[in-house]
């Protein structure tokens, strides 16, 4: 029943992804821009990273609990909208930084202080045009296992330890070591 | 924890595939019940959990509760089954805006959960446990998670998807 492997594998022409398409490792998350939990993975994700470097790759898909969160949806659109010009991960980092502040009107300024093409970002986010990646984002994770955020995976393997980030480290560190 | 999972599961009495889910009627608001074969003709998904407000049954059933679209989709029903009081119900149900229903297996206490053999005799609460019903009424798949891990959605959903069509069926018989 625990079917731990990714079912959707991650592919930078779908997916924002950091770091280089050949390190050794990629580390997924399945996270929602209002749950604190996943607010607190992004800042241990982001230490995470940097102590790594080159050696993996980092990705992030949506997982918004929109009945309990009912901002989510709009902060990943927002999110996705960013993205399309390519400001992603500019305004993941905003969205976590502000999780007590997701009104639209507050997305819509966040836009702004990224300086995106207010234009254009208004069209894609009144549009819900990534309405439907986002759902494919969470569908890809229900069908993974993904039963609460964050959820990891490491390379297609759905990680079930701690995320704390001596933890987090630790296991990658053993797995890039174990594929040299 | 997988192997956590399967020893959980081989020492379960849990109803397995093939049998004939038990009928039962409980009360799901002060003035509204809810019985298994008024879904006959649609498969069920029957969520047994331990207790409402307890912080992984929180995740468990908000997380159905977002896949509830998908589950529509595929002509299923979804009830959530716990020992607890309507008035509990209706406020968890409430605080996590809940759109499927909530059945209290209260009075006898757990009798439905003892039933489908996922009662915990000892803390007074049913298993956390999963059971696909078809639209005959047959248990077409079954699981009960470890009490604190939420089981997820990826079983249910791919046991769901290998059950014949409920809406060929339908036309099938009407013709």
């Amino acid at each position: 029943m625990m079917e731990l492997e990714l079912t959707l594998p991650v592919n930078s022409s779908r997916d924002h992804v950091l770091g280089p398409q050949k390190a050794p490792i990629t580390l997924l998350e399945y996270g929602d821009y209002e749950c604190p939990y996943c607010r607190q993975a992004n800042l241990i994700v982001g230490n995470v990273v940097q102590q790594l470097g080159d050696k993996m790759r980092f990705a992030f898909r949506n997982f918004p609990l929109t009945q309990i969160h009912p901002h989510a949806q709009h902060a990943a659109e927002a999110a996705e909208c960013a993205g399309a010009q390519n400001k992603f991960w500019e305004m993941h980092d905003i969205l976590y930084e502000n999780q007590q502040a997701l009104e639209d009107e507050n997305l819509l300024e966040y836009a702004e202080i990224l300086e995106l093409n207010m234009s254009r970002f208004q069209k894609d986010f009144y549009n819900h045009t990534f309405a439907g990646l986002i759902r494919e984002d969470f569908l890809s994770g229900v069908r993974s296992g993904v039963n609460g955020t964050p959820t990891f995976y490491i390379n297609r393997m759905r990680y079930n330890d701690s995320w704390d980030q001596e933890t987090l480290t630790r296991t990658l560190i053993d797995i890039i070591n174990e594929n040299l | 924890m997988s192997s956590q999972a399967d020893q959980q599961k081989q020492t379960s009495n849990a109803l397995q595939p093939g049998a004939t889910a038990p009928n039962f009627t409980l009360r799901t608001t002060p003035d509204k019940s809810v019985s298994l074969d008024q879904f006959r003709g649609n498969p069920v998904i029957l969520l047994f959990y331990p207790a409402d407000f307890s912080p992984v049954c929180g995740d468990e059933v908000s997380l159905y509760n977002e896949i509830l679209p998908e589950f529509q989709r595929l002509n299923a029903e979804v009830i959530g089954i716990s020992v607890d009081g309507i008035w509990c119900h209706l406020a968890f149900s409430k605080h996590k805006n809940l759109r499927f229903p909530l059945l209290s297996d209260f009075e006898p206490k757990g009798n439905v959960a003892q039933q489908y053999g996922v009662y915990r005799k000892n803390d007074g609460v049913s298993e956390r446990a999963l059971f696909l019903v078809d639209k005959d009424g047959v248990i077409r798949y079954s699981y009960v998670s470890p009490i604190r891990v939420n089981p997820g959605a990826d079983g249910i959903l791919k046991a769901l998807e290998s059950l014949p069509q409920s809406t060929e069926q339908k036309e099938d018989t009407s013709t």
